[in-house]
């Protein structure tokens, strides 16, 4: 199998290669920081124009995970537009594939930094807004709590972008797992990263905790073996 | 006409001086009315004096008011040069003519006095030219304009600078019609293409040869200590070169690289116990330093100088009698030319010495000898125009003034380079200019140039500024300054890629001394001084020639003798034991080597295209062996061949070089490859797409190679059509990659690839082991990889069964 299969709080999820998460018994689909309008919005603050594509790419890839998989209801974890601007101004062709996607599932975008307002009702997306999402004993939330001491065991995550390497190999998005939570690594096209090895995420995890890389298999190694960038 | 004969005041100067005039200088003078005239003349030859004498007998008279001629060098220090020895007659014979140069280092307030007031010599640039003539002012500056000088055009003709100069000059013929055009040219392999290149198309262009003057004598360096294998430090060398810079007055020392310049001149300070003056000059080094090397070679107060191609070119730097060059020249026109640096005196042989820096460059080296002797001139055949300098052209053609699209076009087709545009091919670079190309049109930035009344002006008349900020097509690699802390001065720069794996207490070299890196402040590494004797940090990188096709033939033809006496013993051992184990390459055959080596798979393949073309086969090859099964891991390539290592021991050769669908699956391989990105990077630079220079200042190397690396992400992936790709793709084919030479080369050989396989390593491909820059293979073999040893670090830390 392409996927890393790992239990967290007592419950199995997969990891799979492409960098989203299957909960099987209750057949979720969670995927973190689409960032949908990036570039649009890139643009829009005088920064880098590049062609207004990856909207499309992020939205295909995203039809392929659910395609193969059928999930029931489908969590996006924060982020999922670039910016609310976006969100408002979402292309036809964005509106139709989600609701594409949304037809016969649930849908819950959580709320990000990037995207705080409510997607679904003003804003006509489709799905419904969270803050975060529990479902015992996991819950989904766009940011991890504060310190590694005081997390609830079973929380899953988004925000940071994971990446990580082992000596010799490029940096690729990454999975990060400790016994208590679960970090994810950014779904959407040009959407950057941060070393797992940085501070502010080594703070965040336990000592012990895994890497699971993406690519063309979900690869897990032992955070202290990744390389510092 | 009287004119075109030499006027007595010259004439009485030249006899004041003890001079005569050359027989190529009465001709040019004689010539001064032809539209264009191309000279070749040797280093030496009084070419300079050639050129300029028609334009300093016609100002003599004081009748010309404003710019009379234009001069254009490649180098800044080559127009500071000429306006010195410009100098001399003008004061001696008290001629009425105003000199001044223009170039990149010209200050402010001087450019702009000069556009009010040019003087009657104008000393300038590629570059420079291209700025002014973006000016709204152009019309004025050059209305009066009867010469232009284009000084070392073989050199310029070589690089897309050269085709950004003639488009400047078809403009500058349309300012000024009775414009004449004088080329000043090295002795090259191809005359008529650089008079081609350099004519108003179609008006013919003669070209003048002056005497070529006496053979050289160069000899190669031997020593009694063995060249190394690999490498090109050619450190064994220093105290014979020591020996040899006493017995001279002025040695000029030749590397191939900035990088080996300055390891050399380290090395050469260490066993410099007589503390002769030599100093080092390379184009990264900072202005100032560059200024006090070149004023002391002047003086005379320099024994020697180690340098690189900023030295190349024909600047007289007085009594130099002996050349040295470290490394294998790669090309034989680049050594001839560099050759004759030494005695700039006609009619004396100049000298010149050949150090190997390694074994093998020992038979490279043997073979330019050679090849020098017979004057067997080499070089690439240079394709159409090239369309990005075409984009920025018509940018700067806007930024002087709206224009027709149709009297541009003609205008242009007037350049040699670009006789051949089509109408169509010209559109889609006005339209790329115009709105950025399909999938960009979205965004008003890239919409630069808009239609009012059937002429092109630009949409927003303040982004001139943006344009001409960004002007030129020198593409250097990304570099950083590097300063002490707390000091202004700045030491000279090193390469972005190379700051980046520095980490803070590592000790590289610069302008020759030893400095410890200390952090990196905003674009500027700050390092401190360090006692110490041996940089931690041996390099940092620089360009790599490709040893010519000529040079390389001679070399298999070489290898197909019995013997060889002309080579030292050590190199000739070494051949016969590899002939002994294996085999030696052979001319219009490939030999193949496969044997393992530190647990993987090796694969030689003695190609000998050069160091471009082996990358482009290593690439195709390991396509093919990706697509076998054959889990390739990476290859390093040398100018004569490549090594590929994997997980599987290859054993048919015969679907790997066939040379039919080569091109199948190699634009998807290309695509995401390093080269292509480079290369979109300097086309997108120079077309204007990619803005390096904003008033916010200069952007740093990561930022523009990230934002251009996206940029061509996307537009490979949503339209590979783009004027951009197109580009990126043509030039990759010709230039970084060679195609057309791996091409010929697997027609040629095919059914004839010979495949030896071995039990381990063999003479010839030791060196490989050494050699650095390998390009990995991101395919299945390192994926596999990284299970396994992610697997390791797992059962390592006790989660095995997690």
């Amino acid at each position: 199998m392409n996927h890393y299969a790992f239990y967290l709080a007592n419950t199995l999820l997969h990891a799979y290669p492409d960098g989203s998460l299957w909960y099987p018994s209750k057949r979720i689909l969670c995927v973190s920081d689409l960032h949908l309008g990036k570039s649009e919005r890139i643009a829009r603050r005088g920064g880098i124009l590049l062609p207004p594509y990856e909207t499309r790419e992020t939205l295909w890839r995203l039809e392929k995970a659910v395609a193969a998989i059928d999930p029931a209801k489908v969590i996006c974890l924060g982020d999922s537009f670039d910016d609310l601007d976006a969100a408002k101004s979402a292309s036809d062709e964005t509106r139709t594939t989600l609701a594409r996607l949304q037809t016969g599932r649930e849908w819950v975008w959580i709320e990000g930094n990037h995207d705080p307002g409510p997607l679904d009702l003003g804003l006509g997306l489709g799905g419904s807004h969270r803050e975060e999402f529990k479902s015992d004993p996991l819950t989904f939330r766009h940011i991890a709590q504060a310190s590694a001491q005081d997390v609830v065991v079973g929380e899953i995550s988004g925000h940071y972008h994971p990446k990580a390497a082992i000596l010799g190999t490029r940096h690729r998005p990454c999975f990060l797992l400790d016994k208590a939570r679960l970090i994810m690594p950014a779904f959407g096209t040009y959407t950057g990263g941060m070393s797992a090895r940085q501070a502010v995420l080594a703070n965040l995890m336990s000592t012990d905790t895994l890497a699971i890389l993406t690519g063309k298999y979900a690869i897990p190694i032992p955070l202290a073996a990744c390389t510092i960038r | 006409m009287e004119m075109n004969t030499l006027p007595p005041k010259f004439e009485d100067w030249f006899t004041t001086k003890g001079w005569s005039i050359h027989p190529h200088q009465v001709e040019m003078l004689a010539r001064a009315d032809a539209p264009s005239l191309l000279l070749i003349a040797p280093t030496g030859g009084g070419k300079t004096l050639a050129g300029f004498l028609p334009t300093l007998v016609e100002l003599a008279n004081d009748a010309h008011k404003g710019l009379h001629t234009l001069y254009v060098s490649p180098l800044k220090a080559l127009a500071a040069d000429i306006k010195r020895n410009l100098g001399t007659p003008i004061t001696e014979m008290s001629l009425p003519i105003r000199v001044e140069d223009r170039t990149g280092d010209t200050s402010y307030t001087q450019k702009r006095r000069q556009r009010a007031d040019p003087p009657h010599i104008l000393l300038t640039t590629p570059e420079s030219l291209a700025l002014l003539i973006s000016y709204e002012d152009a019309p004025k500056i050059f209305a009066g304009l009867r010469r232009v000088i284009v000084d070392e055009i073989h050199a310029l003709a070589e690089s897309k600078r050269g085709d950004q100069l003639m488009l400047a000059l078809s403009r500058l013929q349309t300012l000024a019609p009775g414009l004449r055009r004088v080329g000043l040219s090295a002795t090259v392999e191809d005359p008529d293409a650089i008079a081609h290149g350099m004519a108003a198309h179609p008006d013919p262009c003669p070209i003048l040869l002056a005497h070529p003057g006496p053979n050289p004598d160069i000899s190669m360096l031997v020593t009694t200590q063995r060249p190394p294998w690999s490498g090109g430090g050619a450190k064994y060398s220093i105290p014979a070169v020591l020996d040899l810079v006493n017995k001279h007055k002025t040695t000029l020392i030749f590397h191939n690289t900035r990088a080996q310049a300055e390891i050399y001149f380290h090395n050469l300070w260490l066993a410099n116990d007589g503390g002769l003056p030599i100093g080092i000059h390379h184009g990264s080094l900072s202005r100032d330093q560059r200024a006090k090397v070149e004023a002391a070679m002047v003086r005379g107060d320099l024994r020697a100088i180690v340098c690189t191609g900023s030295l190349d070119l024909g600047i007289d730097w007085g009594n130099v009698d002996l050349v040295i060059q470290i490394g294998a020249p790669k090309n034989v026109k680049r050594l001839i030319q560099r050759i004759g640096r030494a005695n700039h005196h006609y009619n004396v042989p100049s000298k010149a010495v050949l150090v190997p820096a390694n074994r093998f460059e020992v038979v490279e080296c043997v073979a330019a000898l050679e090849a020098a002797k017979e004057n067997d001139l080499d070089g690439d055949p240079k394709g159409a125009g090239p369309r990005d300098v075409l984009c920025q052209h018509i940018l700067i053609v806007a930024c002087s003034a709206p224009f027709d699209p149709t009297e541009l076009f003609n205008e242009i087709r007037t350049v040699g380079a670009f006789s051949n545009l089509s109408r169509t091919a010209f559109d889609n670079c006005l339209d790329f200019c115009a709105t950025g190309g399909y999938a960009l049109r979205a965004y008003d930035q890239w919409k630069r140039l808009r239609e009012l009344n059937s002429k092109w002006q630009l949409r927003d008349p303040r982004s001139a500024a943006r344009i001409r900020m960004n002007l030129g097509t020198i593409y250097d690699i990304e570099t950083l300054k590097v300063k002490f802390r707390r000091s202004a001065k700045s030491l000279g720069e090193v390469e972005e890629a190379f700051a980046a794996t520095l980490t803070p207490g590592d000790t590289f070299l610069i302008g020759g001394q030893i400095v410890r890196y200390e952090a990196l402040n905003q674009l500027t590494v700050e390092v401190s001084r360090n006692k110490g004797t041996t940089p931690k940090v041996a390099t940092f990188f620089g360009t790599k020639f490709s040893t010519s096709t000529q040079l390389s033939q001679r070399i298999l033809r070489m290898f197909q003798e019995d013997h060889w006496p002309d080579l030292p013993d050590h190199t000739s051992e070494w051949l016969q034991m590899q002939r002994r184990v294996s085999k030696l390459p052979e001319a219009g055959r490939i030999l193949v080597e496969t044997f393992p080596q530190n647990g993987r798979e090796n694969m030689v393949v003695y190609s000998f295209a050069g160091i471009n073309a082996n990358r482009t086969l290593g690439l195709i090859l390991t396509q093919r062996m990706e697509a076998a099964g054959l889990n390739p891991l990476g290859f390093v390539v040398t100018d004569y061949a490549l090594m590929i290592w994997g997980l599987t021991a290859v054993t048919n050769m015969e679907p790997l070089f066939d040379p039919d669908n080569m091109r199948d699956g190699l634009e998807t391989w290309l695509q995401g490859n390093a080269v292509m990105k480079r290369s979109f990077r300097m086309a997108a630079t120079i077309a204007g797409l990619i803005e390096r220079n904003t008033r916010g200042g200069r952007k740093s190397g990561r930022q523009a190679t990230f934002s251009s690396d996206i940029l061509y992400d996307t537009l490979a992936k949503y339209d590979p059509d783009h004027l951009m790709l197109q580009i990126t793709y043509e030039e990759a084919m010709r230039g970084l990659v060679d195609f057309g030479r791996v091409e010929e080369l697997l027609h040629r050989t095919k059914g004839r690839v010979d495949h030896v396989t071995l039990k381990r390593v063999t003479p010839l491909a030791a060196p490989l082991f050494l050699e650095p820059g390998c390009i990995p293979i991101f395919g299945d073999g390192r994926e596999r990889l990284l299970q396994d040893r992610a697997a390791e670090l797992m059962a390592e830390a006790g989660l095995a069964n997690l």
